[in-house]
């Protein structure tokens, strides 16, 4: 069986089990692994989302958490000031975040390396401190949802969470189809040609510019979408909280840990993390707080230092032992 | 009129004097190594500690425990170094720069945890409450004293990287390592050593710091970001760069503060070096 086989009937086989789950009795419902499983589907999410022009692009964005966040600030906005319903807003806001993004990275692609990194963490902050004192938008004190009926018209249960996890299966498989159409298709190669060498790609007649600035549209609009499911989740919304390097950190860090610029790698990293987070975050509670993330700076500092390639490098290097040792070069 | 025009400039210069010291140790990382420690701001948080723990248990001013923090911050530093930039190094362009975001959350985190989020003060140092009055601009003392160090220490720094062997040795080593390496220059002492100074300067910062601010495990994020900004403003591991970035950072600050909100500075210093930026990629004395 060659590979493409063997990634498609995985690819099924999770999908399966994962629609599968709120069916069964105790599968999803109001429990804490029913929470966490909804949390490790939207980060893996946005960690793809992120993957695309990150990853697959080469340009390093911290500055997610700004698209995340306007999404987030789509859905809540509708939903709070304009007593409409999320499904307007959620659009809405995807695409605003799609249109930021392509205005601030015109410019600023053409920084390179850390000046472009810290380029976006300024950005982050700007926006944040402008969010900060935006009446419209709830300033400070960030937008409370108000008590609505539930259902999927308001996308809001108060306590049974299927709705929620199939809301997160939708995203995933949404972003993660979107990947993997990209992947085996043209645009595929474009933004890979461009992430190993632009000047290269330029001479062959690829239009970096161009390749680039949809890849940052694609993601950052996707983003949005995740962003906006975040406020549903959590039936608010303040800049701290979506708009903040952390927040950026996450997409980022969630990636690296499972594979840059791999299909399975923001999946891989999701799922480590975001249960190390949540389940030592509600069983470590009596040693004080910040352990859980004493622990998430540790494993990244390992993970740094011993496997930069992540999870799926890892995978790689046993799956690739026995094989044609010249494929372990192409390892990230 | 007049006088508060005085007053803002000479806040927004001693800002700016303090944000250089900041800057200065992340700016000789960056330049020797193209690696940006992201864990800066929490070596800033560290030495305060440092400083204030000094100050409290053994009642030793922070005017003199700065030395101190500046021991224990070169120290960090270069554990740092030994235990993750050096493995991290050249494995992707990116590893170091995740490692120390590791550290700072560690750092950030353990200080939450063993020392509460609370905001701490030391009561009875020497400097404060003290104000000295310029042309009818009051001057806070413990910040001028800080500002002056700062002075101080970056012109040592300068001559320390102009002057001397060890100085030449470290700009061969930023120059081309390898060629360095065939000169008989230790490359990995000299990472090790400008990793311990960067560590070094920022402790000093902390540790004076107290005698002003209240330190708190938060402290440090908004002056890490700072430091970045005044890095990449000023240009790639370049003293008088960083100097002259961070007092332009710091008027910003000052006069958007006064003269605007005070809520809106941070979004005009950042915009600022966004602009800055967007004309000069590499920075004002970038090359």
């Amino acid at each position: 069986m060659n590979t493409k086989k063997i990634s498609d009937s995985i690819w099924y086989l999770f999908l399966a089990g994962a629609l599968a789950l709120p069916f069964i009795p105790g599968g999803i419902g109001n429990t804490f692994h029913g929470h966490v499983l909804t949390m490790v589907l939207l980060y893996a999410s946005m960690a793809q989302a992120w993957n695309i022009i990150s990853g697959y692009c080469g340009q390093t964005s911290f500055g997610h958490a700004v698209f995340f966040g306007i999404g987030a600030y789509g859905a809540a906005m509708a939903v709070v000031q304009y007593n409409s319903l999320p499904w307007f807003g959620a659009p809405l806001g995807a695409l605003a975040a799609a249109i930021v993004s392509v205005l601030i990275s015109a410019p600023c692609f053409r920084l390179k390396g850390h000046y472009f990194a810290i380029a976006t963490f300024a950005i982050v902050e700007i926006f944040n401190r402008l969010f900060m004192i935006w009446d419209t938008v709830g300033g400070a004190l960030g937008l409370d949802y108000p008590i609505l009926d539930d259902g999927w018209l308001n996308f809001s249960w108060s306590s049974e969470k299927n709705g929620y996890y199939l809301g997160a299966l939708f995203l995933f498989v949404l972003i993660f189809g979107i990947v993997r159409w990209i992947e085996s298709h043209r645009m595929g190669y474009y933004l890979r040609a461009v992430r190993e060498g632009q000047e290269t790609a330029e001479s062959l007649g690829v239009n970096s510019t161009f390749v680039k600035l949809s890849a940052m549209a694609l993601s950052a609009g996707l983003a949005g979408l995740c962003g906006a499911f975040f406020a549903q989740y959590n039936y608010r919304v303040d800049p701290p909280m979506v708009m903040s390097l952390d927040m950026s950190m996450k997409f980022v860090l969630i990636t690296i840990l499972g594979g840059l610029g791999t299909f399975w790698g923001p999946l891989l990293g999701a799922a480590v993390l975001i249960p190390l987070q949540e389940y030592t975050r509600a069983y470590l509670a009596h040693l004080g707080s910040g352990v859980d993330l004493i622990i998430f700076g540790l494993i990244i500092i390992f993970t740094m230092i011993r496997q930069p390639t992540g999870i799926m490098g890892l995978i790689r290097r046993f799956a690739l032992r026995d094989e044609d040792p010249a494929a372990k070069d192409g390892d990230l | 009129m007049m006088s508060s025009f005085l007053q803002v400039l000479l806040d927004g210069l001693l800002n700016g004097l303090v944000y250089a010291l900041v800057a200065a140790g992340l700016s000789m990382i960056w330049g020797v190594m193209d690696v940006i420690n992201f864990a800066h701001g929490e070596f800033l948080m560290v030495g305060m500690y440092v400083s204030y723990w000094i100050g409290f248990f053994l009642n030793v001013d922070p005017l003199y425990s700065w030395i101190a923090a500046g021991i224990f911050l070169f120290i960090l530093g270069a554990v740092t170094y030994r235990l993750i930039i050096r493995n991290s190094l050249g494995k992707s362009a990116m590893a170091p720069l995740l490692a120390t975001f590791g550290l700072s959350m560690v750092l950030k985190n353990f200080c939450m945890n063993r020392f509460t989020p609370n905001f701490r003060l030391l009561s009875g140092t020497i400097l404060e409450g003290k104000t000295i009055s310029v042309g009818g601009a009051i001057l806070s003392v413990p910040q001028l004293v800080t500002a002056l160090f700062a002075l101080v220490v970056l012109g040592v720094l300068y001559w320390m990287l102009k002057k001397t062997r060890l100085g030449w040795a470290i700009q061969a080593t930023a120059m081309d390592s390898e060629a360095a390496e065939l000169m008989g220059i230790r490359t990995e002492n000299i990472y090790l050593l400008v990793f311990g100074i960067g560590g070094a300067c920022v402790g000093i910062t902390g540790g004076l710091m107290t005698s002003y601010l209240a330190v708190y495990p938060e402290v440090g994020s908004l002056f890490s970001l700072i430091a970045f900004v005044v890095v990449a403003l000023g240009g790639f591991g370049s003293i008088p760069g960083a100097l002259l970035a961070a007092l332009l950072i710091g008027l910003v600050e000052s006069f958007s503060g006064f003269y605007v909100a005070a809520v809106v500075k941070y979004v005009a210093v950042f915009a600022v070096y966004i602009a800055v930026i967007l004309v000069r990629p590499r920075g004002l004395f970038g090359w």
